[in-house]
């Protein structure tokens, strides 16, 4: 646990599932060392392509307390992951100075044992240049010199309206990203199969207000200004009409 | 899982051979029938090894694959099954028992690469049991017995009955391990849930959406999307003609080539809907994130 | 700059001499969208390589019928030519028989400029049908409206409420927002029959029956006078609750202000001599007379003895018998939640006060030494504005923000420039058939804000000028036109034929049209008898688009525009800025890629048909044409001669040096290009704050020309301009009357008063037979209809289900994912059915404007959209029975939003 481990946090509180991250991850990487992501059928039935990321939609509950998850996935980056020890090729690898997981494009004979052993269904094979693909975690910017530091970020996250996607080093206790997970109840995904996943969730939070009876009973009442607050009738009884002293 | 014809002939076919390859070493067999089976057995294995290669990408590259024998079952057998091709035609040409018995080694150890491939991995939970390595190397050595008293039949009628009785014996072991896995299969409890693949705690979550609608490599790859009936129709053609079809047909002709011949032929369709049910039968819990298109 | 409006980096590499694009990323730099960007923008590259792309004009064949989409191509020089002279014969004979409308584009300034010069009444963008009633809602109550003209400040609220929003125009600003306000803890609380996107991360969902936030909003208003939760200060200084209404119905001023006969009103045109009830000396006073303090309550009489009561105490009334109960039976949501919403509100707005150490004065020469904000934000968008009641809804939020003390101030509603504008906005339309002349450019604007029955755009028997009915007594405000009436009132020849259609930027004859079927019918039929017998009822179209749509199949001319990525904009002050709370802004487009094959720029195509018609603003007064170009135009055009305001607001001056006003500077575009394609004015501090009663706000504002006047804009929680057409249709009014058979609906619908009814198409329906509402919402990942021909984004949408509550589809039948009917009283779509426990029992929702019609968009004849695609357009109605328009009564605006259904199996 002590070497660099890069890792995104997804944060459910935030996401409305636009999908910029999608489009944004196949526009980098189309462009880049990943690229091209190829689609068959582009514009013909049931079109279909290679993503590194996904933003999926569940429902949780019943009407009336319903609430919609909008939820992006991409590789995990597992810190241990199954997919790589089955690779025959080598071509699967974690990288030791940072914990990405890769895959090299000219190694790789294409025969989806990796995307088997990935719980998470991670890995997507071109189905044109039939290798296996996946998130890199934008390797080919976040090492950029040429880049502005600010931008040396995965295409994705920079993409992201709502910031829900922090990007950082889950081994160093003082990123951004692990103090998300530590504060905010990160979790990993299936934790049932111990690939702890490098990825981290953050779960919904909810603000409630709880409004307390005098909250509504002021003094600085404004109807009181206006004569309209319900003024002691004279004609009821009284204690006057009772007793006498 | 979605069985791709490559895997399910690979598997099976040489199965098959490895199966000979055993019967015939074991009972010491000679001559022409020595050189036939391993004929045969080396064609089962190289329409295997052909049959695999669709499976690839890249076949051109396949050669790489030897290159991580020391974490990948998968490299291993890559390794292992040029060796055994090998010794199976080296067997054959110069039959020998040091040889012979390397051959019949390595033959075991095919059987485990193979297994061990799909028992290997953690979540899917049909395959991850002893009994996928048993039930591969039952069921290759039922069908290559079968397989080696139709030959013997033919060439060598002395030793028919032996190993159509041996097929008998061998197919209905590999037959309880099968049946034995599919009860244990049937009682499996998924252990991943959308409750743990999205991280939320409730007991009522669908998925809506999974963010393609024109389906993609994970909607193909993993989930053979056939109806209900064709898969419990290829679990009754496996249940049918893994062994009591077969085994009928020895039982009426322990001697006769042709219907051993043709009990070799059932086994072997009822191998093809065995694995094509097993790789169907295995649920990877990828799919859990992809039911629903909106 | 992207395709809306946020700034985009564009890598592009350079391949055989050609530049291609490669990547496109948000850019950093860009104050909008601080490099954020979209799905769509995202996509953008595949938006400018997709096979649906324009290339050449295109001349319907002789011999085709229009929707087949059988062309020739032609040459520009062709296209001119023929264009030229048809339009210069129709402005020579009739200049309203040329239409100009145009759909989702960004420069309504240089379209409204042509149209004007030409002549023509008839020009309106997609307002109209869009949300025009969340601009006329809420300008004419407090001068200002939400996307780009005003929004929620969330930086400082603490309580958000958003009505029926699903994107929005400003979406990634809003997203960045919506992030950043939940993470510092405020509380998100969504009104929507539906929840996704935004909705998802609300604390709180508020499930409500489609077209009934009047009823709640009312509710509120009313639990938040009767508990005393509102600003009383802010109400009583900076709204005319206070201001005295005349209470005498048998008076011709029966509901109009009192006003005091001698005093000074300022400006004539708002003027500023209404009375007060000051409670301390017991007496009327010219309202805001200083030390005076207003009754907001009570029953007086003036001197004259004339009786008046506060506008606030009509509002009191007007809403008492609105309880939370009775919203409940209305809305479906419990009279608890609508009590515990309205507490949490006002609570939250008193006791969670801001105090901003600004110093600033007042219209009244009030110095204040701080601003206040009392935290509560709202946002709203087509979930009120897209029904036939939304006008009243809209005004009825205006009103609850107001009482909240929100409007313009930390936390709150704050506006962007050129907003606030007074109420109504002085711009108006010609009042009579006489603005329109031959060979003369309009007698004012096509569009404006009428502020009482003078201003309204009729005929002396109070019939309509334009194709649209806009500005008659149909529709008195429909300050944005009626675009969804074009088509249909032009077959019918109501009120009188076309010539030329030419619709840019549109897609009329598929998602942006109401009763879909019937529409492209009407484009393709033909007049059965007389002199013109079997010449087209619109008998010439012109279509300028850059793809391939459904509405260019029906054109008899197609113009192909170049994409966003190939052509210069701007996002002009005169138009709709990229404004910010804290100043003007505005920014331009520069083209990053050329042209793809013939395309050309639709401003250069109106640059160049506004100098071969010697149009006043586009040649020279020899005849000889004016501008080289746009670009050329954009530096050197001036509203009026010498009046320093163009098009760009920044770098102007010989040398660049002034902003806002000042002479042309022909490096203007060099200028913006150095600086992100932005230019901002920041706004001193003490400017930003309560600007509808800043002094020193006004009087820079009138310096900069954004404004004219520099009156103080009171929230008219009370109106009087609705007022006046109603004392017209009570046949009170001394000026022009609607004809008698408006009469009544005018009276009605023009209520001073915020009101609840049911959407109008309710009254025509059968609820029994009819009894679920059906509505669209824009896919986050999508624009409208023309993403589908983007390879990346129809991936995501590639065809649409009807979301469908189980128990609402179980009890029809209908299983998950079966195919079914949907059904209202005016057609019918079949389609596809997804469970969805997201929405309201009684609703049923899809996509907007997925599903294609086969032949369009260069996709493959099984594409999704076509085979299991669907648009809910073929069952909503354009017109109701009866033959008016399927649009708010006040405004015009669109019913989209109403139409009632009932689904089945199919
Ligand atoms: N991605 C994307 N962005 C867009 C567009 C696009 O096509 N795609 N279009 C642009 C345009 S032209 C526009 S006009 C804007 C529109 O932006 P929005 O106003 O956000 O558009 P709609 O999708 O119409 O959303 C209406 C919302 O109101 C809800 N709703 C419907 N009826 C009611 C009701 O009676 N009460 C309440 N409370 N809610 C109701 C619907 O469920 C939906 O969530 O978006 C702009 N931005
Ligand atoms: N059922 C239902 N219908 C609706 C709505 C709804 O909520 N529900 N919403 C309504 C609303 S608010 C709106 S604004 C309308 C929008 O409806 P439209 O205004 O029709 O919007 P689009 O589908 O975006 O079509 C615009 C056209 O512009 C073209 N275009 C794109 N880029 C360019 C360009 O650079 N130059 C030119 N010349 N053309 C270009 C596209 O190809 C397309 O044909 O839909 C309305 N229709
Ligand atoms: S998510 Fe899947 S592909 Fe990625 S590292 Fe983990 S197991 Fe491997
Ligand atoms: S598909 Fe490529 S990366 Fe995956 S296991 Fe096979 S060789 Fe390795
Ligand atoms: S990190 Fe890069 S590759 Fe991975 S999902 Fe984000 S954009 Fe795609
Ligand atoms: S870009 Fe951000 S908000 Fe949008 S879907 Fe991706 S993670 Fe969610
Ligand atoms: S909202 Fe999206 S498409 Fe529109 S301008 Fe912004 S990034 Fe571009
Ligand atoms: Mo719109």
């Amino acid at each position: 646990m002590t070497t660099k481990q890069l890792a995104l946090v997804i944060d459910l509180n935030v996401c409305v599932g636009c999908h910029a991250c999608v489009t944004s991850c196949k526009g980098w990487n189309n462009a880049g060392e990943a690229g091209p992501l190829t689609d068959q059928n582009p514009y013909g039935a049931d079109p279909s392509g290679t993503f590194f990321n996904r933003v999926q939609t569940f429902e949780v509950g019943e009407f009336p307390k319903t609430e919609t998850v909008h939820f992006p996935k991409s590789c995990l980056h597992c810190e241990d992951p199954p997919c790589v020890p089955v690779c025959p090729t080598g071509a699967s690898y974690k990288r030791a100075e940072d914990g990405i997981v890769l895959v090299d494009y000219d190694k790789c004979i294409g025969c989806k044992y990796c995307s088997w052993a990935c719980p998470y269904g991670a890995r997507e094979i071109d189905e044109s240049q039939k290798v296996m693909k996946k998130c890199t975690l934008c390797v080919d910017r976040i090492y950029d010199q040429k880049l502005p530091e600010a931008e040396r970020k995965p295409a994705c996250v920079l993409a992201c309206p709502t910031s829900a996607r922090l990007f950082g080093d889950i081994h160093d206790p003082e990123s951004e990203a692990s103090r998300a997970i530590r504060e905010q109840g990160g979790y990993a995904l299936m934790p049932e199969w111990g690939t702890q996943p490098a990825n981290h969730y953050l779960p919904r939070r909810k603000t409630e207000k709880h409004l307390h009876a005098d909250e509504l009973v002021r003094h600085d009442n404004p109807l009181k200004v206006d004569g309209k607050l319900p003024r002691p009738d004279a004609g009821e009884p009284a204690l006057d009409d009772v007793t006498s002293w | 899982m979605n069985p791709a014809w490559s895997v399910v002939l690979f598997t099976t076919l040489a199965g098959a051979g490895q199966g000979l390859y055993l019967a015939l070493f074991a009972a010491q067999a000679g001559g022409r029938l020595l050189q036939a089976g391993m004929a045969i057995a080396l064609a089962l294995l190289g329409a295997g090894l052909l049959a695999s290669f669709f499976h690839l990408g890249h076949p051109e590259r396949a050669w790489r694959a030897a290159a991580m024998w020391r974490t990948s079952w998968l490299s291993r057998e890559v390794i292992v099954l040029p060796a055994f091709m090998a010794l199976v035609l080296a067997y054959g040409l110069m039959p020998g028992m040091a040889l012979g018995a390397l051959g019949a080694v390595a033959c075991v150890a095919l059987f485990v690469c193979t297994g061990m491939i799909y028992a290997c991995l953690p979540f899917l939970q049909e395959w991850r049991t002893p009994l996928t390595i048993v039930n591969f190397t039952l069921l290759g050595c039922a069908s290559g017995l079968t397989a080696a008293a139709a030959l013997a039949a033919w060439l060598e009628p002395a030793l028919a009955r032996p190993f159509a009785q041996a097929a008998l014996v061998v197919g209905a072991l590999a037959y309880l391990g099968r049946i034995a896995s599919l009860a244990r299969n049937a009682r499996l409890r998924p252990k991943s849930t959308l409750a743990t693949a999205i991280g939320v705690k409730h007991p009522r979550i669908r998925q809506i959406a999974q963010g393609a609608m024109g389906g993609s490599f994970n909607t193909r790859e993993f989930f053979h999307g056939r109806p209900r009936e064709v898969v419990r129709a290829a679990r009754w053609t496996l249940l049918a003609l893994v062994f009591p079809a077969p085994a009928a047909l020895v039982l009426a002709g322990p001697g006769s080539a042709p219907l051993l011949a043709a009990a070799f032929l059932l086994q072997y369709a009822g191998l093809l809907a065995e694995r094509w049910y097993f790789f169907a039968e295995a649920k990877h819990p990828q799919n859990l994130y992809y039911q629903s298109i909106a | 700059m992207c395709a809306c409006r946020c700034g985009i980096r564009v890598h592009v590499d350079e391949q055989d001499g050609r530049s291609a694009v490669r990547y496109i990323e948000g850019n950093p730099q860009h104050p909008l969208n601080k490099g954020v960007i979209c799905a769509k923008g995202a996509s953008g590259i595949m938006k400018q390589n997709s096979p649906a792309r324009l290339t050449r004009p295109l001349r319907r064949k002789a011999g085709a019928e229009r929707g087949a989409g059988e062309f020739e191509p032609i040459s520009w020089e062709e296209a001119y030519a023929t264009l030229a002279a048809r339009l210069a014969a129709i402005r020579r004979m009739d200049p309203k028989k040329f239409a100009l409308f145009t759909g989702r584009d960004q420069m309504q300034a240089l379209t409204g400029l042509f149209a004007r010069q030409f002549g023509t009444p008839n020009y309106a963008a997609h307002g109209g049908f869009c949300s025009v009633n969340m601009a006329a809602g809420m300008i004419y109550t407090i001068g200002g409206s939400f996307w780009e003209f005003g929004g929620p400040d969330l930086e400082r609220a603490r309580l958000f409420v958003m009505f029926g929003t699903a994107e929005d125009h400003h979406s990634n600003p809003l997203k960045v927002a919506i992030a950043k306000f939940k993470r510092d803890g405020g509380r998100f609380i969504s009104v929507n029959p539906v929840r996704t996107g935004y909705s998802a991360i609300a604390d709180e969902w508020v499930p409500i029956r489609p077209g009934t936030d009047g009823a709640l909003l009312l509710a509120l208003v009313r639990e938040m006078i009767e508990q005393g939760l509102y600003d009383r200060d802010f109400v009583a200084r900076y709204s005319n609750g206070g201001q005295l209404v005349i209470a005498d119905p048998a008076s011709p001023r029966h509901g109009l202000l009192a006003t005091d006969e001698g005093a000074d009103p300022v400006n004539p045109l708002y003027p500023q001599d209404k009375l007060w009830w000051d409670r301390h000396s017991g007496r009327a006073v010219l309202s805001h007379t200083p030390g005076a303090d207003p009754s907001l309550f009570g029953d007086y009489r003036l001197a004259d003895g004339t009786r008046v009561r506060p506008a606030f105490q009509l509002l009191a009334d007007r809403v008492r018998p609105h309880t939370p109960e009775w919203a409940e039976a209305i809305t479906g949501i419990p009279a608890a939640t609508i009590r515990r919403l309205a507490h949490e509100m006002g609570v939250t707005a008193r006791d969670e006060k801001i105090e901003l150490p600004i110093a600033w004065t007042d219209c009244w020469g009030t110095e204040h030494q701080t601003v206040t904000g009392n935290p509560v934000a709202f946002h709203a968008m087509r979930g009120l504005a897209a029904h036939s009641n939304g006008f009243h809804t809209v005004r009825t939020l205006a009103i609850l923000m107001s009482l909240l003390g929100t409007i313009d101030r930390p936390g709150g509603f704050r506006h962007k420039a050129p907003f606030p504008r007074a109420i109504p906005p002085s711009a108006k339309t010609p009042t009579g058939p006489e603005g329109v002349q031959p060979d003369t450019p309009l007698a004012g604007l096509a569009l404006g804000w009428p502020g009482s029955p003078e201003d309204l755009f009729v005929d002396a028997e109070g019939g309509p000028v334009r194709i649209d009915k806009g500005f008659s007594w149909e529709y008195p405000l429909s300050v944005h036109g009626l675009m969804h009436n074009v088509i249909t009132n032009a077959w019918r020849g109501d009120p009188y034929r076309l010539d030329t259609l030419m619709i840019f930027m549109a897609n009329m004859a598929w998602n942006s049209t109401m009763n879909t079927g019937e529409v492209r019918r009407m484009l393709n039929d033909r007049v059965e008898e007389g002199e013109q017998r079997g010449e087209y009822r619109i008998p010439f179209i012109v279509v300028c688009d850059a793809f391939q749509s459904e509405m260019t199949a029906f054109a008899d001319l197609v113009l192909p525009d170049t994409t966003y990525l190939e052509r210069h904009d701007v996002m002009s002050i005169l138009d709709r800025p990229i404004s910010e709370f804290d100043g003007p802004m505005d920014s331009v487009r520069v083209p990053v890629v050329p042209p793809s094959g013939e395309c050309r720029p639709f401003q250069e195509v109106l640059i160049e048909l506004g100098s071969r018609l010697k149009l006043p603003a586009f040649a020279n007064p020899d005849g000889s044409r004016k501008y080289r170009d746009y670009p050329d135009f954009i530096v050197r055009h001036e509203t009026e001669p010498g009046s320093g305001i163009g098009f760009l607001a920044g770098w102007r001056g010989a040398d660049g040096a002034k902003s806002l006003r000042g002479e042309p500077n022909p490096e203007q575009w060099q200028r913006y290009a150095e600086n992100n394609c932005v230019f901002k004015h920041e706004l001193d501090p003490s400017y930003c704050y309560m600007r509808n009663w800043n002094r020193g706000y006004m009087e820079w504002a009138q310096r900069a020309r954004l404004r004219r006047w520099g009156d103080p804009i009171l929230v008219h929680l009370y109106s009087e301009v609705l007022q006046r057409f109603r004392l017209a249709a009570q046949g009170k009014w001394p000026g022009r009357r609607p004809p008698p058979a408006l009469a009544g609906r005018v009276a009605t619908y023009f209520d001073p008063l915020p009101f609840y009814y049911a959407p109008l198409e309710d009254q025509f329906t059968d609820k029994a037979k009819y009894p679920l509402a059906a509505i669209t919402q824009r896919p986050m990942a999508m624009y409208h209809s023309w993403d589908s021909q983007n390879a990346w984004l129809r991936q995501i949408h590639t065809h649409n289900y009807l979301f469908v509550n189980p128990r609402t589809a179980a009890a029809s039948g209908i299983g998950d994912g079966a195919w079914m009917k949907v059904e209202s009283q005016w057609g019918s779509v079949r389609c596809m059915s997804r469970y969805s426990e997201a929405v309201e029992p009684g609703t049923v929702w899809t996509w907007n404007a997925i599903g294609k019609s086969p032949g369009a968009w260069a996709l493959a004849p099984d594409a999704n959209e076509f085979t299991r695609g669907f648009i809910l357009n073929p069952v909503i109605s354009d017109t109701l029975p009866g033959g008016t328009s399927n649009s708010d009564p006040v405004t015009g605006q669109a019913g989209w939003y109403d139409v009632k259904v009932r689904i089945s199996p199919a």
